[in-house]
């Protein structure tokens, strides 16, 4: 089981994934994620599905490479195996004909947000994507959004390509223009916050999709525990949607920093291991 | 006639040394020792011990077995009724079971029918690194066991006996559900469990991991792949405590502390990629099992200063007595009496304090221990860089949402039948912490065992 079928890097830093989980790609939707384990030692990693083929049994993942589980990751070749892949987990998004969408996706969140947006537009929505990156090589999925989307605009912070902007310029053009139904945003904390506080304005319902630090993603641990509307709610079996307008952004943002140092302390190592090994190429 | 003897004593590794590692703590009877030991038994006639057993061990004539030195005979007899005999030996309360139902007890101290049932089941595993006996299949029925746990492991041990074909579904990574993520290693060993885990596949039992039944698959999916269904998934959801602070990074539930350290070993990170903040000073709130693991884990992590924070005293805790003392012996500070308000936290969001107040005793409560009361202006401040909530936990509802028919409690327990173990689902039966709350291991065993008897009858007569 886990048979990866293909795993390249797609831009500098962010890898693509083809691995066989057959359950998972029979029952997934979009919205919900996997909790992946690399290899016996590693940390099981919650990451969303991209995409996947009910035909061949597999599932798409696409990752950034920040830490030592994400480089493991990216290190794995085709035909090896992942340790585990448990799924799929969380609620599915709300699809419906609601009318109007924007889908709002920054960085890797792209990736989670290609799923959504493709159901929404098979659900009769007109979907307006907005696709934010720090820079044009850093873009994921822009060709396959856009074939979907009725529009879609794009922004890098470094003006390389579309507008030179913050994806919060564009919406908020967009909801002074035209009644819109729905907002989508997956994403940074910082940009799901800004997001929901502009939509709020304009008082339009926003989906946010988080990406809380999780252990089993069942249940189990209360790790990923966000405060929505001043309750607890656990975001791998209360979410990992909730309304934009009710979440605690800022206690999520110090939430996701615990491990800092420790994740810092736990890369070198790996890096250094690499180096021993002569395998490390200086990603 | 009356045996004098006194109860042998357990030897132990020393306090000092042994929280300075997560290798078991007691060390294990000798031979000698242990059919010394059980020579003590008075071999009743009519022998209440068994009565104390929730899995009803046959304990006079396994402990007879070992005082002629029958050790293998002696696993077998325990083995007839209890599929986990080397758990059990470990973490079973069996001062409130076998043990206190000793004859020897009233005067002096009863048998240690717990550490030689652990010594014989000890003593196979490492004698013959193999199980002992293998069953054909007899049968072509099948059976699914959703949940690995004590209550998974018995049904699925007791049906695969049988000669039926089990099936185990389990969520994580590695089976074992509690025995892994939740006990600690120096209380049990996880190549132990790995043992009876094998012991169950060499019987023919089949495990599929990474698998969450409601969400991978749904309970109808699986009830229409079975001819019989049984769930023990488990008290999943750990509860908080609902004051502020509760979302400071280095305040953790019980599970998810736990978890990190036993299942995914995170006291060997960084070898092993999972991280624990190793609090300076722990603060862990509770007065179960589970507080007293916490806290022990705790200090074998390096904590200078390690406190066990109860709202009642130490005679209303929940714990076994042998883990309060052990908790003790390392060094646990025992803040009794003693209730938290809420959590502190610096500027980045990290964890530095907790505000506490102390209570006193008053009228018995519902659950009939004394209620605690807030003694005003009581309050203070303790200096805490990690708090571990261990209050219990409440039901996981995955797969009761994916099924709509089962039948549930106002907690989300399911509903299942004492004594059949059967649900409001035709072929599905549950049992253990899904249907009680969080309870005992042995109880989860117990209702195990219940339910493989009530789920052999149904597939053999096909009568709900």
């Amino acid at each position: 089981m886990y048979r990866i079928i293909s795993n390249e890097i797609i831009k500098p830093s962010i890898g693509r994934m083809v691995v066989e989980a057959p359950y998972v790609a029979h029952h997934r939707k979009a919205g919900q994620f996997v909790m992946i384990m690399v290899d016996e030692k590693g940390e099981r990693l919650p990451l969303t599905i991209a995409d996947s083929s009910k035909q061949n049994g597999t599932i798409t993942l696409i990752y950034q490479i920040v830490g030592t589980t994400t480089a493991k990751l990216s290190s794995m070749k085709s035909g090896e195996h992942l340790f585990a892949v448990a799924g799929p987990l969380g609620h599915p998004t709300e699809i419906k004909n609601y009318g109007s969408v924007v889908c709002v996706g920054g960085g890797i969140g792209i990736a989670p947000l290609y799923p959504i947006a493709m159901a929404m537009k098979e659900a009769g929505n007109r979907v307006i994507n907005i696709l934010g990156a720090r820079s044009s090589d850093l873009l994921i999925l822009e060709d396959e959004l856009s074939s979907i989307g009725d529009e879609t605009l794009i922004c890098t912070d470094d003006g390389s390509k579309g507008e030179k902007a913050l994806v919060t310029v564009p919406l908020e053009r967009i909801l002074k223009g035209e009644k819109i139904n729905l907002v989508v945003a997956v994403g940074p904390v910082a940009m799901m916050k800004a997001v929901s506080l502009i939509t709020k304005n304009y008082n339009v319902k926003t989906f946010v999709s988080l990406n809380s630090i999780m252990i089993d993603g069942t249940g189990m641990c209360g790790g990923c525990r966000v405060i929505v509307g001043g309750e607890v709610k656990f975001t791998c079996v209360d979410g990992p949607e909730f309304d934009g307008h009710l979440v605690d952004f800022d206690s999520l943002g110090k939430r996701l920093k615990t491990y800092t140092r420790e994740e810092q302390e736990s890369f070198e190592q790996y890096k250094h291991n690499c180096k021993l090994q002569g395998a490390f190429n200086g990603k | 006639m009356v045996s004098k003897a006194a109860r042998h004593k357990m030897p132990e590794q020393n306090p000092q040394g042994r929280i300075k590692n997560f290798n078991e703590v007691p060390l294990g009877y000798s031979p000698e020792v242990a059919i010394a030991e059980a020579s003590r038994c008075l071999q009743c006639k009519n022998p209440l011990c068994v009565q104390g057993c929730p899995v009803n061990v046959s304990i006079p004539q396994f402990i007879k077995e070992i005082t002629e030195g029958n050790f293998l005979k002696a696993i077998e007899i325990i083995k007839n009724t209890n599929s986990l005999p080397a758990v059990c030996g470990r973490v079973c309360p069996q001062e409130n079971q076998c043990e206190s139902k000793c004859l020897l007890g009233i005067k002096g101290e009863p048998v240690a029918i717990g550490k030689l049932e652990g010594f014989v089941a000890d003593y196979e595993r490492e004698v013959l690194h193999l199980p002992l006996i293998s069953y054909n299949k007899k049968t072509d029925k099948k059976v699914a066991v959703i949940g690995s746990g004590p209550a998974g492991l018995t049904v699925a041990g007791e049906l695969a006996k049988l000669g039926y074909s089990v099936t185990v579904f389990e969520a994580l990574h590695l089976a074992g559900g509690v025995l892994v993520y939740g006990i600690p290693e120096f209380r049990l060993p996880k190549k132990i469990v790995s043992y009876e885990i094998e012991c169950l596949k060499q019987l023919g039992v089949e495990f599929v991991l990474n698998t969450v039944i409601g969400l991978s698959e749904s309970l109808s999916d699986i009830k229409a792949r079975y001819d019989a269904v049984f769930i023990g998934t488990g008290a999943g959801l750990p509860s908080f405590m609902n004051i502020p602070g509760e979302d400071l990074q280095g305040v953790y539930s019980a599970n998810e502390y736990l978890t990190r350290v036993n299942l995914m070993k995170g006291y060997l990170f960084p070898e092993y990629d999972t991280p624990v903040i190793k609090g300076k000073r722990v603060a862990v709130f509770g007065g179960g099992n589970v507080a007293m693991d916490s806290a022990r884990t705790a200090i074998r992590l390096g904590s200078k200063e390690v406190h066990l924070v109860y709202r009642r005293s130490l005679d209303e805790m929940p714990a076994r007595k042998e883990e309060i003392h052990h908790a003790q012996e390392e060094g646990i500070i025992f803040d009794i009496l003693t209730n938290p308000l809420r959590f502190i936290g610096d500027n980045s969001g990290r964890l530095c304090g907790v505000e506490c107040i102390k209570m006193e005793l008053g009228e018995p409560d519902q659950s009939g221990r004394a209620r605690p009361i807030p003694k005003r202006g009581s309050e203070f401040i303790m200096d805490i860089d990690v708090a571990i909530i261990a209050i219990g936990n409440g039901s996981n509802p995955i797969l009761q949402k994916s099924a709509p028919d089962l039948q549930c409690n106002k907690w989300g327990n399911i509903i299942a039948d004492k004594q059949s173990m059967k649900t409001s689902v035709e072929g599905v039966f549950a049992g253990g912490d899904i249907v009680t709350g969080a309870a005992t291991v042995i109880e989860a065993m117990g209702a195990g065992r219940k339910a493989a008897r009530s789920m052999a009858e149904y597939l053999e007569t096909g009568k709900w």
